[in-house]
């Protein structure tokens, strides 16, 4: 009795581990064909982009800046926030070189389905309230708590998690694009991706 | 029993949703608009048939004693092998069916089948259980979720019908989906029982 039911563990484990050893590279690839989408979606046309790692509250940034005909053609800054109503939200935010959103792609939520989840939806009251403005005009915080962020019906919590987001994705945008400008001031040109610089944002 | 009835019985006098009430916690969580409803029941319906399968040929193998435990590990197995090959080679449907695949495991339909009738019926039978209770339970789900989806945020599909403006929210919210869910059993039964 026992020996059977440890066979049967040891078989369905065995299955699921060779499955495991097949799929790893497949999802692996099928994530950095999400990301480059991503990238595809919340920036305009660009030939090549670098990676800038940060790190805020212990939580990872990632800042890709795209280059288009040898001028930056904006940023995108991969974020996450820990207050979603479910757990993380991933975004995927796009910035103009002049500050102002172009798009925003939810990469990862587990939100309500049909409340929180209308975050990633096009046209969303939320990416209705960036999209072409700079966050740096606004007062981040959904209208509730006396912001200028339109937040989704029923789903507070999960609005405030989505301009928790935003708020750091503009942080790291700003220092990002601050560098950049230092860098092109004394004619570095940057091809290769930086490794990090670490511990840049503290509040 | 023939083979149609058994698919039949899934949908109508053994409907897991509202005949047999099993599954409510999925049901109940995941029937916010038809689509989400959908999706629940195809994935639950692929796990189904897989495990159905698999116990009703390995069932002449399992000690009375430890069946429960090898039907979970063998469920549990087939849920995490087929969320991992979703996620490798259709990332896209992996996206929207995803969150549902890991409350598989917990759905006490696909651990009632294999008890109730995989256990004890051939290899085809079991198949055939497994496609007829799937179907009830896609059914079940897509209506409870448009329902919901109409009432609550007056759209079917996504497609919204013209009436988002008065549409009552309390029906995407847990208590319209208590609400919901009582009424349809009520009528699925009383037409039923003709």
């Amino acid at each position: 009795m026992v020996a059977v039911l440890a066979g049967i563990c040891l078989v369905a484990s065995a299955c699921v581990g060779a499955i495991y050893v097949v799929t790893a590279e497949p999802i692996a690839q099928a994530k950095a064909q999400a990301t480059v989408d991503a990238l595809n979606n919340v920036l305009p046309a660009f030939d090549e982009n670098t990676v800038t790692e940060l790190e805020q509250d212990g939580l990872p940034v990632k800042v890709y800046t795209a280059v288009a005909g040898g001028q930056v053609a904006g940023y995108a800054v991969e974020t996450v926030t820990k207050n979603g109503f479910g757990g993380a939200v991933r975004m995927m935010v796009g910035f103009l070189p002049s500050g102002q959103v172009n798009n925003v792609n939810v990469l990862e939520q587990s939100e309500t389905p049909g409340l929180g989840t209308k975050m990633c939806d096009e046209g969303n009251p939320l990416i209705m309230s960036f999209q072409g403005k700079n966050p740096g005009d606004m007062k981040l915080a959904v209208k509730k708590d006396g912001g200028d962020v339109d937040a989704l019906t029923a789903a507070t919590i999960s609005s405030r998690a989505y301009v928790d987001a935003m708020a750091r994705a503009y942080a790291a945008f700003k220092q990002v694009s601050a560098g950049e400008t230092a860098d092109a001031a004394t004619g570095a040109t940057q091809s290769e991706s930086q490794p990090t610089q670490e511990g840049g944002e503290n509040e | 029993m023939n083979k149609l009835q058994i698919i039949l019985k899934g949908i109508v006098k053994e409907n897991p949703t509202f005949v047999l009430i099993l599954g409510m916690c999925p049901t109940l969580g995941t029937t916010t608009s038809a689509a989400n409803g959908f999706g629940m029941g195809v994935a639950t319906m692929a796990v189904l048939i897989m495990s159905n399968l698999v116990i009703s040929l390995i069932k002449n193998i399992i000690p009375d004693k430890v069946r429960i435990p090898s039907f979970i590990v063998v469920i549990a197995s087939f849920v995490t092998v087929i969320q991992m090959v979703m996620q490798a080679y259709v990332p896209a449907l992996y996206a929207s069916l995803g969150v549902f695949i890991p409350l598989i495991v917990v759905n006490c339909i696909i651990l009632g089948r294999a008890e109730a009738f995989a256990s004890k019926n051939g290899a085809f039978d079991s198949i055939l259980d497994g496609v007829g209770i799937g179907l009830g339970f896609t059914l079940s789900l897509t209506v409870i979720g448009a329902v919901r989806e109409i009432l609550g945020s007056g759209a079917v599909f996504g497609l919204p019908i013209g009436i988002g403006d008065y549409a009552p929210l309390v029906f995407v919210l847990a208590p319209g989906g208590f609400l919901t869910l009582g009424y349809l059993m009520l009528l699925f039964n009383k037409l039923a029982k003709k």
